[in-house]
């Protein structure tokens, strides 16, 4: 027997050693009334875990359960490894996005890495083939070197690790603000295939079915991660580095190509990722879901240390691993398939009638929990909420208007924030070409993707403008859904759903509270407006440091469907002689815009506003267009207005330039981040017909040969004038340009 | 013609050839594990791009030693067409086959996107369906491709016509811009670019093709030749 210096369960409640796991006195007492003892060393780990907000949902689950999450194509809504949605031809889509912000601040490439591998085996246990990874990240402005550190190595992780498992980074969003200096927010998703026949669940059920562990052994890195992920990032969070896992990409890889194959297995009863919380979670989950129990015996689990404890195997999170229950007698068929692979496959207890989790460890009983107590009850709190000062004191200011002279100056130092700049720094390091579908590369709205064998294509995107959403959380919520829906209609598709990935501060504090409580009021209401059902998603609180909270960021996560390859539109324009459109009318609204925040280096007042049937119908309207082949060209007006809009349209499209004339507040047309609104171009055969079709548009001048942009008031007079050549130098350089600067 | 594509375990781009020479050629092809030992049955062998055992310890380093390669060693010798792109080529060098080895990119990141070539040898059973000297643009996607050779073999390829594609734009800090070489015989072509990626207008070039129905074409005629 080893030696194990762990407290007595009398010692653990008398010296409160649940507060080192992140457990309150309410809560271990909880704990105490479910077991009717003591919980010991390993028990009180194992509660503690899985009732951590990562894994739990506990301050997060009342305002989650208001999303939309049905719908007629939705066949896995929330609630396991992913959702998946109806695509025809007896073919569907799963899809999730998941946080890894804590790891990545204390240790930027692994922490961004196992991101990226957790993810993919959320998709994978489905049954599903990964075909895509996006991410959507947040940093500082890469003013400081840490700040850079970050940023580089992220992406660093983010490529070392999607590079190398074959599927492709086609996509994703980064924005710079000083508010997530210390607190960067890394976020991957992860897009799957799937046959409808071969949809898996997570469910242990079958009394004497066997338990089988397969992938990379067990080891001491990421114990208590999911706790790490529950609390603030403070002075200590560096010393929380052992927290964070270790990737093997390699291993992922062979484990996904043996998932291909074992999904296939008739008898394959369930599958599921040990991802947070590992073995505990995995293990309790599949029992309470399928309403039985496991009873484990750890001295079979697939150690890389010696001397390992109950404790930390099951509190572990070391990558690549997945917990299989299979019918009984027929664990070989298993175990051929890892063989083939290279990968371990290990018989590691068995399913039992009585729906406890329990552990057995050098013949004696080291755990012996409730499954259900573990995976569906734990605390669930109300917070207190409390409207944000900073909503309501910014609602309080009239609306002002920016002194800008120098309009082409003005543009091109848009161009040069890094949150509109050209990302080709960052994806140029993803390959976003493997598996060869790749219809439209990272850059343009949405990335797409053809489906093989078909005449379809899926457009995706991840989207949140968390500015918006500080100063005014439920029409910012609203935004962020209606702007991933709207790339997804600017590249021809259909929104089918999102998934979300909602990064805030401590729930704990009633104004934080309150922002979560309204943002997703706000996007719920646009779910259900925009019929994007949610089936999925990932809660990341107490992003906080000693200076405060990252801005309120839910990351809206979107997939949809485009019909035809014929439909596939990108925002780029085509021809010389085509008629630009402008759809929707800008009013002179800057309240969180970008081009406030540079002028007056910060953001305040009223966001802008957003009505959501007019959304609706203006993004029915456009992709009823593209379908009747009329458009060229669409790119949804975002950051930085029409202005920048017009600048990423013309830098793309080798070579050509644009002539406009825009009516109005100059300063608004140009600028203004209005909402709903879209930039198109049409071939001039098309104008009528596309005038028919989409009632808001608004012609504003033509395409042109010569590489500029030039844009006049209607009394003729020139009011910018930019050579394409010096828009996508300050475009394209500045990302490189902060990255190399050593100051 | 019949086509073996190899696959190591994490080889990535096995599929993407697959299709590649199914949907271009039309010809048979089949995806051959790494412990099968025998690949006389074959007219061509394909080692395809990815991270062959993850890439630890050096790029193609580990699958080098695969069983697989003892007979395509043999069959290569023999005149077999072998070709590697990208993780194939680093391990076309580990293996001996081709000279010279591979450096991380000169930026130390991994790069990835469409890249100009210019075929500096049209007259290879690979390139007689490319134009001497024009110019093809196929992606990259690569982390060590920085090729490095020492003087006296760069003199050699160079001499001999051995360095097939060259970069137009030194994108990894290769020597000579080197992209691809053959071997002396000529019936090994190793490159770090992916003609695999090049292949349909919907993936943004098709410049890739004509090295797969070089290949045919090729193969069929010298296959008149001798029968």
């Amino acid at each position: 027997m080893s030696l194990r210096l762990e407290p007595s369960p009398q010692q653990i409640k008398e010296d409160k050693v649940y507060h080192d796991m992140g457990m309150t006195d309410e809560e271990f007492a909880m704990a105490e009334n479910i077991l009717g003892r003591l919980p010991n060393y390993t028990e009180t780990g194992v509660f503690s875990v899985m009732w951590s907000e990562h894994c739990s949902y506990k301050h997060s689950k009342v305002l989650l359960r208001k999303f939309p999450s049905k719908g007629e194509k939705v066949l896995q809504g929330p609630g396991e490894g992913a959702g998946i949605i109806d695509i025809g031809d007896s073919q569907a889509v799963a899809f999730k996005a998941e946080s890894h912000n804590h790891p990545s601040a204390v240790e930027p490439y692994q922490g961004a890495a196992t991101g990226v591998g957790g993810i993919l085996r959320d998709v994978f246990s489905m049954g599903a083939k990964p075909i895509a990874l996006l991410n959507s990240l947040r940093f500082g402005e890469l003013q400081s070197a840490r700040g850079r550190y970050l940023f580089e190595e992220v992406v660093a992780g983010i490529a070392g690790y999607g590079n190398c498992v074959g599927v492709p980074t086609i996509g994703g969003e980064i924005q710079f603000d000083p508010c997530y200096e210390e607190n960067p927010l890394m976020n991957a998703m992860c897009v799957g295939l799937i046959n409808h026949e071969d949809i898996q669940k997570g469910v242990a059920e079958g009394t004497g079915n066997t338990v089988m562990y397969v992938g990379a052994s067990t080891g001491r890195d990421g114990i208590h991660g999911a706790t790490f992920a529950s609390e603030e990032l403070g002075e200590d969070s560096e010393d929380k580095r052992p927290s964070v896992q270790v990737g093997d990409p390699f291993m992922e890889k062979l484990l996904m190509e043996a998932c291909q194959d074992l999904v296939q297995l008739e008898s394959l009863v369930g599958i599921q990722d040990m991802g947070a919380a590992g073995l505990a979670s995995s293990s309790s989950e599949m029992a309470s879901k399928a309403g039985f129990g496991i009873e484990m015996d750890l001295d079979k689990v697939p150690q890389r240390e010696s001397g390992m404890t109950p404790y930390e195997m099951m509190l572990s999170e070391s990558q690549e691993r997945m917990l299989l229950v299979v019918k009984q007698g027929r664990e070989q068929e298993v175990r051929d398939i890892c063989d083939h692979w290279g990968l371990y496959a290990a018989e590691v207890g068995h399913v039992i009638e009585e729906q406890n989790l329990r552990l057995l460890f050098e013949g004696e009983v080291a755990a012996d929990i409730p499954a259900d107590a573990l995976a569906e009850e734990a605390p669930v709190y109300h917070p207190e909420s409390t409207e944000h000062r900073v909503f309501t004191e910014n609602q309080k200011l009239p609306a002002s208007s920016l002194p800008i002279s120098d309009r082409k100056q003005t543009l091109l130092d848009l161009l040069r924030q890094p949150t509109i700049a050209s990302k080709e720094w960052v994806y140029d390091q993803y390959d976003y070409m493997v598996q060869t579908n790749t219809a439209v590369q990272p850059g343009s709205d949405a990335a797409v993707l053809r489906v093989r064998g078909t005449n379809k294509a899926l457009a995706m995107t991840t989207d949140c403008n968390s500015r918006y959403i500080y100063l005014d959380p439920e029409t910012g919520g609203k935004i962020a859904v209606a702007e991933a829906a709207r790339n997804i209609v600017c590249s021809g598709g259909t929104p089918l759903g999102l998934t979300d990935c909602l990064n805030y501060g401590s729930p704990e504090k009633p104004e934080i509270y309150w922002q979560l409580e309204k943002s997703t009021d706000g996007m719920s209401e646009a779910c259900s407006v925009l019929d994007t059902p949610v089936i999925g998603g990932n809660v990341s609180l107490y992003n906080e440091t000693q200076h405060g909270a990252v801005y309120p960021t839910p990351v809206v996560g979107m997939v949809g469907l485009i019909e035809d390859l014929n439909d596939i539109t990108t925002q780029s324009f085509k021809q010389a002689g085509d008629v630009i459109y402008v759809i929707g009318e800008a009013a002179p609204e800057f309240g969180g815009s970008e081009v406030q925040k540079m002028v007056e280096g910060g953001i305040s007042g009223r966001v802008p506003e957003l009505d959501l049937n007019l959304e609706k119908e203006r993004q029915q309207s456009l992709l009823e267009a593209i379908r009747s082949g009329f458009v060229h060209s669409a790119h949804d007006l975002a950051e930085g207005g029409l202005a920048a809009a017009m600048a990423e349209s013309v830098i793309d499209s080798a070579g050509l330039g644009a002539d406009v004339t825009l009516e109005g507040d100059t300063t608004a047309a140009l600028f203004a981040e209005t909402q709903s609104r879209f930039l198109v171009s049409v071939s001039p055969e098309h104008t009528e017909a596309f005038e028919r079709t989409a009632a808001d548009a608004v012609r504003i001048g033509t395409v042109t040969n010569e590489p500029t942009l030039e844009v006049h008031q209607s009394t003729g007079e020139k009011v910018l004038q930019a050579d394409v050549e010096e828009m996508e130098n300050a475009w394209k350089g500045a990302i490189p340009c902060l990255v190399k600067s050593k100051d | 013609m019949k086509f073996a594509v190899i696959v190591f375990p994490g080889s990535n781009c096995d599929d993407d050839m697959y299709y590649a020479i199914e949907e271009t050629l039309g010809e048979e092809v089949e995806k051959v594990w790494y412990t099968e030992t025998d690949i006389s049955g074959y007219d061509a062998v394909l080692l395809p791009g990815g991270f062959s055992y993850g890439d630890y310890l050096r790029s193609g380093a580990i699958a080098r030693f695969a069983p697989v390669m003892e007979s395509i060693i043999e069959e290569a010798q023999r005149g077999m067409p072998v070709l590697g792109i990208c993780n194939g080529f680093q391990v076309l060098l580990e293996a001996r086959l081709l000279p010279g080895a591979m450096q991380f990119n000169k930026n130390l990141k991994f790069i990835c996107r469409p890249t100009p070539l210019t075929v500096v040898n049209a007259d290879t059973m690979f390139t007689t369906e490319y134009e001497q000297g024009s110019t093809v643009t196929i992606p990259v996607a690569h982390g060590e491709g920085n090729y490095y050779c020492d003087d006296d073999t760069l003199e050699v390829l160079k001499q001999n016509d051995r360095i097939i594609f060259t970069y137009q734009d030194d994108i990894n800090g290769s020597a000579a811009g080197i992209a691809g070489i053959t071997n002396e015989k000529g019936n090994i072509l190793g490159m770090m670019p992916h003609p695999e990626r090049a292949v349909s207008d919907l993936l943004g070039s098709t410049d890739g093709r004509r090295l797969f129905q070089s290949m045919l074409k090729n193969w069929r005629e010298s296959h008149v030749a001798s029968s």
